[in-house]
C-alpha cells in the first residue's frame, strides 16, 4: 500500500466536494492510502500572495510542516491552485535567506525534502496506471473526452516540473487507460479565467466559453478536469453564457478521479456524481457495462 | 651550468590584471640557474620576441621559460623564436599564468604567489632539458574525405586538381548531401541543382577521386600522414562495375510504397532505387529491409533451418510470409536486368587504406520533432518536442525540407506544391521559426543561422509559384547576416508580400480542413491567429546521426551538442585538435552554403600545403628503451594505446621492448607503466618531472602571497612635503 500525505483544501470541502469524494473513493480502491493532514489550514491561493508574500509563504509552510509531521515523505494534493502555491513555496525555500524568513513566520522548520505531487501525478505514475489498467470493469468506450490540464498545474514549467508545459501528456495517457478517447483540441492549458470570477465574471465567461466552444468543435461530449477552479468556471456558467448571448452549452464536466471512479465500477453516489450543475450522470450511464473488449 | 632566461608575459591585461608581472619576474631572478628575467605587455608580439633573441644572445641564454599562455595556443610560436636564436626549441618550456592562475583566481596576491610557485616549476624543468631534435616519418599523400555533401565536394575536387589522390566516403547511396534536396538557394535564388550536379559528376569523372557510396568509416588509427583506416563498403546487392544504370529495374518493381528518404517521406520509392534522378553514381541499390526477394530468401533460410531441410531441400521450399500465406519469390529485377548486375547475395566488405589526411565533411541532420536525433538516449527515452505544433498528428504540418521537395522541380510532385492531406493547392501558408534553435527547453541554445535565410527564401519561392498564397511567419528576431541577406529578408516582406509576425506559437490545430495557429504577436502585444492550408516548420540544425560515434573513431574532439570542436576557433577555424584531420562545414556547427563550401576549400588548402612538404616531422618528445634495463614484462605493451611497443632480439639473444617512433605519441603511459624504469619519455623525463615536484614543495608555505610593498604615496605629494 502506497501512502500519502494528503491536503484536500478548501474547494474539496465545499464547491468541489465531489472531487473529494470520488479521490477518496478512487485511492481507496487502488490501494492508495491519503492521510489528511491535522489541523490544515487554507494555502492562501488566489489572494494572499497577492497582499503579502510572507503571508502567502508563511500559509503554506506551516501545512508543510504538518505533512513533515507525518513521517511520510510525499504529499498529495488534489487542487491545482494549492499545488502552484506549495510549488512556489517550495522555490522560495531554495533561497537561504528567504527560506529563513519563511521558517521564521511559520514557527520553526520546514521539510525540504517533501515531495509534493498533484493527485494527477500520483494516479499516473507507472506502476499505478498498470494497476489502474487491470482494475477497470467499465472502460468508458464511446466517451470523447477533452482533457482539461489548465494552467496551473503545469507552470510555470520550472517551478511546477510537471509534464510538458505546453503539450501534456499524463491525463490523455490516464483517460486512454480508461477506454476513453482522448479529442485533439486546443484548449489543453489555455486558462479558463480563473481568479478573474469575481472581479472580471465577463473575461471569465469569455474564456471558459471558448474553452467549451473549442471542446464541442473537436467532438469531445465531455471536459477532463483536474482543478476546482476550472471546473467551476466551467460547469457552472453554462446558463450565464446562455444568458450573455454567448452560446448554449450543454457540456458534461467531470473531474478525472470521476471517470477514474466510473471505470473502476464505485457507484455514482459514492463519487458525488449529482453535485454538478450539468448533468454528467446520463453520458456515463450510456457507458455498456461489461468487461474491455 | 645551464643558464636560464625568464619571460613574464602580461597578455595586455589578462595576465598583469591579476598577477603582478613585474614581481614574478623579480622573484624568478633569484631562483637557481635563472641569469636573467623580465616582463613584457604580449611577448608573442615581434617586440617581445626580439626581446626573448636579443636577451639569448647578450645574456648567452640556453634555456627559456615563456611564462604565459597555455601552450596548446604559442608553444610553437616561442619555439621557433627561440630556434631562430640558436636554443635547442625543446629548451623553450611555458609555464601557464593564463588558462592555469589568472584566468581562474581572483585575488591578486594569491595568484602572484601562484605564478612564481609555476615559474619556479618549469626553470627546475627546464634547467634538465635535453636538446631534442624532430624525426622524420613517410607521408602518405592520399586524403579521406568523410561525407560526400557540398563540403565534403567540394574540399575532394580542390585536393584533387592540387594532384593528390582522394578517396571520398557517403554513407547513403548518392553523394550531394542536403543541397542537392533543395530547389532555389539564397540569397541569389539559384537553381541548386544547376550549381551543384556539375560538381557531382565532376566527383564521379576525376581521375585522382575514389568515390565510396553506401560506405563508413569503420576504425581510425595513426596519425598525420600515415593514418590507418578500416572503410565499410556496405551491401548495395547491385554490381556497379556491370549495372548501366538502364533503369528498367527499378521501373518494374513491384514494391513501390517506401518512404523516400531524398523526398523526406513526401513521396516514395521502390525497393531497388535510385534516390533520384541526377544521383552520382546514377546507378541503383537495393533497400534489403523492403526487397521482397531478400524477404523471400530470408524466410526460406530460416524456415528451412527451423524443419531441418537440406540445401536441395530449403532450396525448394516456398516460405509462409507473416500472412500466413506462400510468399511471393519475385526476383523482377534480376530477371529484367540486362547486364546481370544484382547480386542479392552481396556482403558488407571491409577494406584498410593508408591516407595522410582526412577532411571531416559529415554534415548535419534536422532537429526532429520525434526526438529521432537525441542519440544519446535510449530509444525508449526519447520524447517527443513541440507536441503543441502537431508535427505527425496533422498531414498538412511540414518540414521546411519537405516543404523543399514539394517545390523541387523534380520532386514527387514535380515542383506543384499541395498540400499531403487532399493535394489542394495551399493559400494561406503559416510559417514557423526557430523550431529546435535558441530554445533552452528542447536542448538546443544555439541559432542554426540558416532557417531565418531558408524560410524567407520559401516565403518567395511560394509567392513565385503561386501569386494568389499568402505567407505568414512567425519569427523571434531575423538574422541574416550576411552579404545580400538582410536586403534579401526585407525583399520577401516587401516585394512578395510575406507578413513577418514577431513572436511565437503556441498551438496549431485543426478547424474544418485548415489549420488555426495562435501566436503572441510580441509586436503589437496581443494574441494572433491565422488560419493557414500549411503550415511550414523552421526546423534547425543538429549535428549529424552517428557524429559523436564518428568523432570517437577519429579521435578529435566534439562539443555537448555532437558538433566536431575547432583547434582554435578564430585562427584555426579548419583544422581539429588532432594533427592531418580537419573539418569543414556543418560539422562544426551550423553553417550556409557560402561558408561550407569558403571552409571546404580552405580545409582543401591545408592538406594541399601538408602535401607539398616531403615528409612528416614527428615530435621528438616521445619514449625509448633503455634495452639493457628492460625484462621484458611486456607492461608497455598492454598500456600503450597505440600499438608502438614491440619485442625484438637485442644482444646476448634477450629480448626487450622497443618503441617505435612513428608510430609513439608521447602519452608516457609506457614509461609511467614500466617498473624497471626501462622506459625514458623524452622531454618528460623523471629527473625533469620530479625536479618540478621538488621546486613545488621545496618551498616552506606554498601560496604564501608575497610581502605587500607599501602603497605608493599620490605622486607629487611627497615633493610637497619635502
Amino acid at each position: 500500500m502506497t501512502a500519502y500525505a494528503y491536503y484536500p483544501g478548501c474547494t474539496l470541502h465545499g464547491t468541489a466536494i465531489e472531487y473529494g469524494l470520488s479521490t477518496q473513493a478512487v485511492c481507496r480502491a487502488l490501494g492508495v492510502e491519503l492521510r489528511e493532514l491535522d489541523d490544515w489550514n487554507c494555502c492562501g491561493a488566489s489572494s494572499a500572495h497577492a497582499v503579502n508574500p510572507w503571508l502567502a509563504h508563511g500559509l503554506v509552510a506551516r501545512n508543510m510542516r504538518l505533512a513533515g509531521a507525518t513521517g511520510l515523505d510525499a504529499l498529495a494534493i488534489p487542487c491545482a491552485a494549492c499545488f502552484a502555491r506549495f510549488k512556489a513555496t517550495q522555490q522560495a525555500l531554495q533561497d537561504p535567506e528567504t527560506a529563513a524568513g519563511i521558517e521564521e513566520v511559520a514557527g520553526g522548520p520546514v521539510p525540504r525534502d517533501l515531495e509534493v505531487a498533484p493527485l494527477l501525478a500520483v494516479l499516473t505514475e507507472p506502476g499505478l496506471l498498470g494497476k489502474l489498467e487491470a482494475a477497470v470493469v467499465r472502460p468508458l468506450a464511446g466517451l470523447e473526452i477533452a482533457p482539461y490540464y489548465g494552467c496551473l498545474l503545469t507552470r510555470p514549467a520550472e517551478v511546477a516540473g510537471f509534464d510538458d508545459p505546453e503539450d501534456p501528456q499524463s491525463l490523455d495517457r490516464l483517460l486512454r487507460t480508461l477506454g476513453a478517447d482522448v479529442v485533439t483540441w486546443p484548449g489543453k492549458t489555455a486558462c479558463c479565467g480563473s481568479s478573474l470570477a469575481l472581479s472580471r465574471t465577463e473575461v471569465v465567461l469569455d474564456l471558459s466559453h471558448r474553452l467549451i466552444a473549442w471542446a464541442e468543435e473537436a467532438g469531445a461530449n465531455a471536459i477532463a478536469t483536474a482543478c476546482p477552479m476550472c471546473h467551476s468556471n466551467l460547469d457552472m456558467r453554462q446558463a450565464q453564457m446562455r444568458r450573455a448571448g454567448l452560446g448554449s452549452h450543454a457540456m458534461p464536466v467531470y473531474y478525472f478521479t470521476e471517470l477514474v471512479g466510473v471505470a473502476l465500477g464505485i457507484g455514482h453516489a459514492e463519487l458525488g456524481l449529482s453535485r454538478h450543475v450539468v448533468d454528467v450522470r446520463s453520458l456515463v450511464e450510456r457507458v455498456p457495462a461489461g468487461a474491455r473488449s | 651550468m645551464a643558464r636560464v632566461g625568464v619571460f613574464v608575459c602580461h597578455c595586455g591585461s589578462n595576465i598583469a590584471g591579476t598577477v603582478d608581472c613585474a614581481a614574478v619576474a623579480s622573484a624568478a631572478r633569484d631562483m637557481p640557474g635563472v641569469v636573467y628575467a623580465s616582463d613584457y605587455k604580449y611577448m608573442c608580439s615581434e617586440p617581445g620576441q626580439k626581446l626573448i633573441q636579443d636577451k639569448v644572445a647578450a645574456e648567452d641564454l640556453d634555456r627559456v621559460v615563456v611564462a604565459s599562455c597555455s601552450p596548446r595556443m604559442h608553444e610553437p610560436t616561442f619555439r621557433r623564436a627561440v630556434a631562430a636564436a640558436g636554443v635547442n626549441p625543446y629548451r623553450m618550456e611555458m609555464a601557464n599564468l593564463r588558462e592555469h592562475c589568472s584566468w581562474v583566481h581572483g585575488d591578486k596576491p594569491v595568484a602572484t604567489a601562484k605564478a612564481v610557485e609555476l615559474v619556479g616549476m618549469l626553470v627546475a624543468k627546464a634547467r634538465r632539458d635535453e636538446a631534442l631534435r624532430p624525426g622524420r616519418a613517410e607521408l602518405t599523400k592520399r586524403l579521406l574525405v568523410i561525407g560526400g555533401g557540398i563540403a565534403g565536394i567540394q574540399a575532394a575536387l580542390d585536393v584533387a586538381n592540387a594532384g593528390y589522390e582522394v578517396t571520398l566516403v557517403e554513407r547513403t547511396p548518392t553523394i550531394g548531401g542536403k543541397m542537392a534536396m533543395l530547389d532555389k538557394t539564397f540569397p541569389t535564388l539559384d537553381c541548386s541543382a544547376c550549381i551543384l550536379t556539375p560538381l557531382m559528376v565532376d566527383v564521379s569523372r576525376h581521375p585522382k577521386i575514389r568515390l565510396m557510396t553506401s560506405a563508413e568509416v569503420e576504425e581510425v588509427h595513426g596519425f598525420v600522414g600515415n593514418f590507418e583506416v578500416v572503410l565499410r563498403q556496405k551491401a548495395r546487392y547491385v554490381d556497379h562495375s556491370t549495372c548501366n544504370g538502364c533503369g528498367t529495374c527499378w521501373g518494374k518493381c513491384p514494391v513501390k510504397d517506401v518512404p523516400s528518404e531524398f523526398d523526406q517521406g513526401v513521396g516514395t520509392r521502390t525497393a531497388i532505387y535510385l534516390p533520384f534522378p541526377q544521383a552520382i553514381p546514377n546507378k541503383p541499390v537495393i533497400d534489403a529491409a523492403r526487397c521482397r526477394t531478400m524477404a523471400y530468401r530470408e524466410a526460406q533460410a530460416r524456415q528451412a533451418g527451423e524443419q531441418g531441410l537440406s540445401p536441395e531441400e530449403a532450396a525448394k521450399l516456398r516460405p509462409v510470409g507473416a500472412d500466413g500465406r506462400k510468399m511471393p519469390p519475385c526476383g523482377i529485377c534480376e530477371k529484367l536486368c540486362a547486364t546481370g548486375a544484382i547480386r542479392f547475395d552481396d556482403e558488407d566488405a571491409l577494406v584498410k587504406e593508408r591516407f595522410g589526411a582526412i577532411v571531416v565533411a559529415n554534415g548535419y541532420d534536422l532537429f526532429m520533432l520525434d526526438g529521432s536525433h537525441d542519440e544519446h538516449l535510449a530509444p525508449v527515452d526519447r520524447k517527443p518536442y513541440y507536441g503543441e505544433y502537431g508535427y505527425g498528428r496533422y498531414p498538412d504540418v511540414i518540414t521546411a525540407l519537405q516543404l523543399e521537395r514539394l517545390m523541387n522541380a523534380s520532386g514527387p510532385t514535380l515542383g506543384e506544391v499541395v498540400r499531403p492531406s487532399d493535394g489542394r493547392h495551399p493559400r494561406t501558408v503559416a510559417f514557423i521559426a526557430c523550431v529546435g534553435s535558441r530554445d533552452v527547453k528542447v536542448g538546443r541554445p544555439y541559432c542554426s543561422k540558416i532557417c531565418c535565410m531558408y524560410t524567407a527564401k520559401q516565403a518567395i519561392m511560394l509567392k513565385e509559384h503561386d501569386p494568389r498564397v499568402e505567407t505568414f511567419v512567425f519569427y523571434m528576431d531575423l538574422r541574416a547576416g550576411g552579404r545580400s541577406y538582410d536586403e534579401f529578408t526585407r525583399r520577401a516582406q516587401e516585394a512578395f508580400g510575406a507578413q513577418y509576425v514577431r513572436g511565437r506559437v503556441s498551438r496549431v490545430y485543426r478547424r474544418g480542413g485548415r489549420y488555426v495557429v495562435q501566436g503572441y504577436d510580441a509586436l503589437l502585444g496581443r494574441p494572433v491567429e491565422i488560419e493557414a492550408d500549411l503550415v511550414v516548420l523552421a526546423n534547425g540544425t543538429t549535428s549529424a546521426r552517428g557524429a559523436v560515434e564518428l568523432a570517437q573513431k577519429l579521435g578529435i574532439s566534439y562539443d555537448g551538442y555532437g558538433f566536431v570542436n575547432e583547434a582554435h576557433v578564430k585562427l584555426r577555424p579548419v583544422e581539429t585538435n588532432t594533427a592531418g584531420i580537419y573539418l569543414a562545414g556543418c560539422a562544426a556547427g551550423p553553417k550556409d552554403i557560402p561558408d561550407t563550401v569558403a571552409q571546404a576549400s580552405a580545409a582543401a588548402a591545408k592538406v594541399a600545403g601538408l602535401f607539398a612538404r616531403p615528409f612528416i616531422e614527428t615530435e621528438p618528445t616521445i619514449s625509448e628503451v633503455l634495452e639493457q634495463r628492460c625484462v621484458a614484462c611486456h607492461v608497455c605493451e598492454e598500456v600503450c594505446p597505440y600499438g608502438a611497443v614491440t619485442f625484438v632480439e637485442v644482444k646476448g639473444g634477450r629480448v626487450a621492448a622497443q618503441v617505435n617512433p612513428a608510430v609513439c605519441r608521447g602519452c608516457g603511459l609506457c614509461a609511467a607503466g614500466c617498473r624497471g624504469r626501462a622506459i625514458v619519455l623524452h622531454g618528460f623525463n623523471d629527473q625533469q618531472i620530479l625536479a618540478e615536484v621538488e621546486s613545488l614543495f621545496a618551498r616552506s608555505a606554498p601560496l604564501r602571497p608575497p610581502p605587500r610593498e607599501p602603497e605608493p604615496l599620490v605622486a607629487g605629494r611627497e615633493t610637497t612635503h619635502a
